[in-house]
Parts: structure tokens; sequence; C-alpha cells
């Protein structure tokens, strides 16, 4: 047995019987992290004494015969736009180099009261912009499958620390994709909940309207424990609210999947395309009714998308102002010349480049042609989608149209960047739930089926993924 | 077609410094952005309205009332996060 590639519910057991502690399961993730991240640079901080801690206080409740939850003395890692009291929280950015959470966001508020272990804080794209982890100011991620590529981002490190089996799960965010991107490149299962179904409060904000935090898991029953953990209403939150159980009775012979034709066409990697097929022939075999369906605005969603999220983010980021807190020019003479010096040193390239595309399309002249244009499309896309699912259960795709590039690959050119989330954007748009499974490999490269399901049904996704999971030899 | 001129200005209004070689890198880039979402403009929007959110949300609001689970000492820290920062107040620049 090798302790690291437990599963949560394999763990619980084992912690259970006794056949290890959490604190040597903590230590022995730990090792591993020490010894492997030189190479992929998962981990932008540990969090090594309070982990043990942590760890021991797990052990002595099952020393003293008490009941533990399952998340209990399970290591995981949290993506570093997520805030951990007392913890730094640097978002990828220089300008949060130093920055000590005040507290808790609500989703560690949550794993706390499991006794979750935090082992540390993963890497990701500046303010979760980006989709290789390779905009990080402190140095890229590499994918743990192949050292010369990105791990896709924007939650790189979370989704490359699980892969790497450094950590047994891990927490992201998604505006764009930037959970099911990472999680189709690293080779694990990622899911961006329904908008409103984890709270976003002590996420660090991108575009408020799209984010979502979610997980990053080896197995899907160890994804939806962990969504199980995190989800719910909360009063932080106004955009969050109450979950009823769907009491899902799943079976292969109902299921309905509709195959988007807009998301086959010219431009996908002919490699992608043969896995993605042939994983929807599987539940074809298996009876599922597939339907080919159209979602006519598709092609309208990247443009919407980024008009509208660095709208938001640069709406968003205003709060960084060198005066309130992080990265200051403060001995500058005049109150304009430090807002211009802290916000021009302190932000990266790709973050001042949002910046700069959501002040532009927010400001007078442009507004109605760009922005106001992009939230009605936004409105087109949510409508295909809803046209689809009167019909379908779930839809499948690819996650992303290409392999897991080149580190250096697309860096310098944003918008052959940008085009790696043409399929994932919409998902955000529309504010559906999808994740990336895991379904086949080209050489050592894996690649994600993107299973989207209606607004809130969860559950209806994650069986469908766990029928793979299930049936793969 | 973004101008130089275009970059300085919406450099000014985000509050970004910028140098002058990052002003043209911006110009190019920023451009081949917004040709891209030209696009848009294909889009029948003749009769969808705008959507801020994927769902519809109501606004929530508490009763104006001192929270029991926030600290004065809470307070204290936040400000102490300042860069600059006196007598439990943010310092900033004179604005005149």
């Amino acid at each position: 047995m090798n302790i690291l590639e437990l599963t949560i519910s394999q763990i619980n057991q084992g912690l259970k019987k006794k056949e290890f502690s959490a604190v040597d399961l903590c230590k022995a993730h730990l090792k591993e992290v020490r010894e492997r991240d030189k190479e992929i640079f998962s981990f932008l901080s540990l969090n090594e004494d309070s982990a043990l801690s942590q760890a021991k206080e797990v052990d002595d409740l099952i020393k003293a015969d008490q009941e533990i939850s399952p998340l209990a003395g399970v290591p995981c890692a949290i993506k570093d736009n997520i805030l951990i009291k007392d913890l730094k929280c640097t978002a990828g950015s220089k300008i949060l180099e130093n920055y000590i959470a005040p507290y808790d966001a609500t989703v560690i508020k949550k794993l706390k009261k499991q006794k979750a272990i935090f082992l540390g804080k993963t890497n990701l794209d500046e303010f979760a912009m980006g989709s290789s982890t390779e905009n990080s100011a402190f140095g890229p991620t590499h994918n743990p499958n192949d050292l010369t590529r990105v791990p896709g981002g924007s939650s790189g490190g979370s989704a490359a620390a699980v892969a790497a089996n450094m950590s047994c799960y891990s927490l992201g965010s998604d505006t764009g994709g930037s959970i099911r991107l990472p999680a189709s490149f690293c080779g694990v299962i990622g899911l961006k909940p329904t908008y409103g179904s984890v709270s976003r409060y002590g996420l660090i904000a991108f575009a408020s309207s799209l984010d979502q935090i979610g997980p990053f898991a080896k197995t899907v029953e160890d994804c939806k424990i962990v969504f199980d953990a995190i989800k719910g209403e909360d009063e932080m939150d106004s955009t969050s609210v109450p979950l009823k159980d769907e009491n899902l009775k799943f079976k292969i012979e109902n299921l309905k999947i509709g195959v988007p034709k807009e998301y086959f066409v010219k431009g996908i990697d002919p490699e992608v395309e043969k896995i993605i097929k042939g994983a929807i022939k599987k539940y074809e075999e298996a009876g599922a009714k597939i339907e080919e369906v159209s979602l006519p605005n598709t092609e309208y969603a990247l443009p919407a998308y980024y008009i509208i999220s660095p709208s938001e983010a640069s709406a968003n980021l205003a709060r960084f102002d060198g005066i309130k807190y992080g990265y200051s020019e403060s001995k500058k003479n005049s109150l304009m010349d430090v807002y211009l010096e802290s916000r021009g040193k302190g932000f990266g390239p790709e973050v001042r480049r949002r910046i700069m595309i959501g002040t532009y399309a927010l400001s007078s002249g442009y507004y109605e042609a760009h922005y106001l244009r992009a939230e009605k499309v936004r409105n087109l896309i949510k409508n295909d989608f809803e046209k689809v699912f009167s019909r379908v259960d779930v839809l499948m795709a690819p996650v992303s149209p290409f392999l897991p590039f080149k580190i250096g690959e697309r860096i310098q050119d944003p918008l052959s960047m940008y085009l790696v989330d043409i399929y994932t954007v919409s998902i955000n748009l529309a504010g559906l739930p999808a994740l990336s499974l895991p379904v086949g490999k080209v050489g050592s490269l894996p690649i994600g089926l993107q299973i989207i399901g209606k607004p809130f049904q969860e559950d209806m996704i994650l069986e469908t993924a766990r029928f793979f999971e299930n049936n793969k030899k | 077609m973004i101008s130089k001129q275009e970059v300085q200005h919406i450099a000014k209004l985000a509050r970004l410094s910028m140098t002058e070689e990052e002003e043209e890198k911006f110009a190019k880039e920023l451009s081949s952005i917004l040709d891209y979402v030209e696009k848009l403009k294909k889009a029948d929007v003749s009769e969808v309205e705008a959507i801020s959110h994927p769902f519809e949300i109501e606004n929530v609001v508490r009763k104006d009332e001192e929270r029991s689970d926030k600290k004065k000492s809470d307070n204290k820290r936040l400000v102490e996060m300042a860069p600059e920062n006196k007598d439990g107040y943010v310092k900033v620049k004179s604005i005149f």
C-alpha cells in the first residue's frame, strides 16, 4: 500500500482502523512535497507546523475513540487565492507578496470544522488570470506528466499537487475554465460547481459573476465528498443559495447525452477529438442515448467572456491602491503617484492587460458597444443551454481543443492563450456546473472529458462521470 | 487599432504607470484582442436583454448592527495592514 495514493474514504478507514496515524500521513505528504515539488513547483508556501499539529489533534480524537468526519486528517492543498487565517495569501501576485490573511474563507471554515489538514497554498496565474500558471509572479508550475509542459491554469498548482500525489485533494477556483483545464491537463477530476453552490467569501475576487470555488480529486467519489463539504448557502455571500437534495436515481439506460456540434469544429486537435468521441461512444454502448445538439451562439462566448471578465476584474482590482494593504510605493509625493506606481509595479503583465481591456470596455463611449453588448450575448448563450437542456440531461464535450502545451509556447501571444479556453468559458457565462474527467491519454498527456449539467445538478454530472470510472478497463 | 495616446488615456483611468516601451506593446496587444471581440457585432441581440448574472438574484440585506463574530481587535489588525497608518487610522497623502 502506498499511503500517498489513498482516496479520502480509504484514508478515513485506515485512520479508524489505526493502520496509520494522521501524523504519519501528513509527514509522508510533506516529505513527498519536499522531494518532488522542486521540479513541479505546485506549492507557493507550506504550512508544516500547523498541519502536523492539526494531524496530532485528529490522532488524539481517534485514540480517545471519538467519531471523526470523512475529511478529518486528510491532507489537502489550497489555491493561493483562498484565504486561510494567519497564512500568507499572495494570489500569485507581487502586490500581495507579504499579505497575511486576516480571516478564513467560508470553504476553509467548513473544512476546518471537519479537521482537514492544510499542507500549504498552491501556485496560480496571478489573480487567477491565465490558462497555464505561467502568469504567476513566482514562477511557473510544471505538468507532472511531462515537466516541459504547462499544467493548465489558472489553478495549475492545485491540479499538479493532486496529480503528483503530493496532496489527497485540493481546492481551486474557476472563472472561465481554471479548474477544468488544469484537471484535464494533469489527469485528475476537477469540478466547477453551479454559480451560487459554493460561497465565494474569502476568495480573492477576479470576476464576481463568474467565479466559483471547486475541488480537484483523484476519484469521482472524493470529488463529491469535498463538494458536499464546501457547498451551501452562506450569509457572507449574497449570491450563494440554499441547495435542495437531488434524490438522484441514476440509470445509464435513462441518460440522455447531448453532444454540441459547435465543440467539434476545425481547430480541435484530432487526437483530442478521437479520445473524447471514444469516451462518448462508451456511454452509448452502455445504453445511454446520444443526441447531437446545437449551441448556435458558441462562437460569441469567448469574445463576450473577454469583455465581461476583464470589466469585472478592472472594478474588483481597483481596491489594490497602495494605501489599504499590499505592495505600496508610499514614498511618492502625490496620491496619484502612489496609485500609479503601486499598481504599475505591483501587477504583472497579464493582470495589467486585463485591467486595461476592462477599463476600456467600461469607459465612456465604449460601454454600450462593448460591455452592454457582451451582456446581451451572455443571455443568448444562456438561452442556448436552456433550450438543449429541455431535451438532454448532460452535455459532453472536450475541455480544451489542445493537448497540454510546452511552457513558453503561448505566453508571448495573449490571444493564442485565450483560445485555450474556448470550450470552457460559456459554462461560466451561463453559471452551469461542469467537470473534467480523465478519459484517455496521448502518450503521457492526459485528456479530460467535459461533462456539463443543468443548474444545481452537480450530482447528475458526478454520477455520469462515476459510470465511466467504474467501467474503465 | 488602439493608438499610443489611447493607451496612455486608459492607463491613467486604470491608475497604472507605464513605460513608453510598454505603451507600444500594450497598443499592439490590445488592438489584436479588441479586433477579436469585434466578432460580437455579428450577434443578433435585438430581442434580448442584458444580464449581469447567470441567475436572477435579489439583494440580501442584514440589520445594521454590530456582529457578534467580529472583534475590536480585528479592526485594529485591518488598519495595521495599511502600509502607512497612525493612531488607528489609515494614512493617506494630502489631496490638495
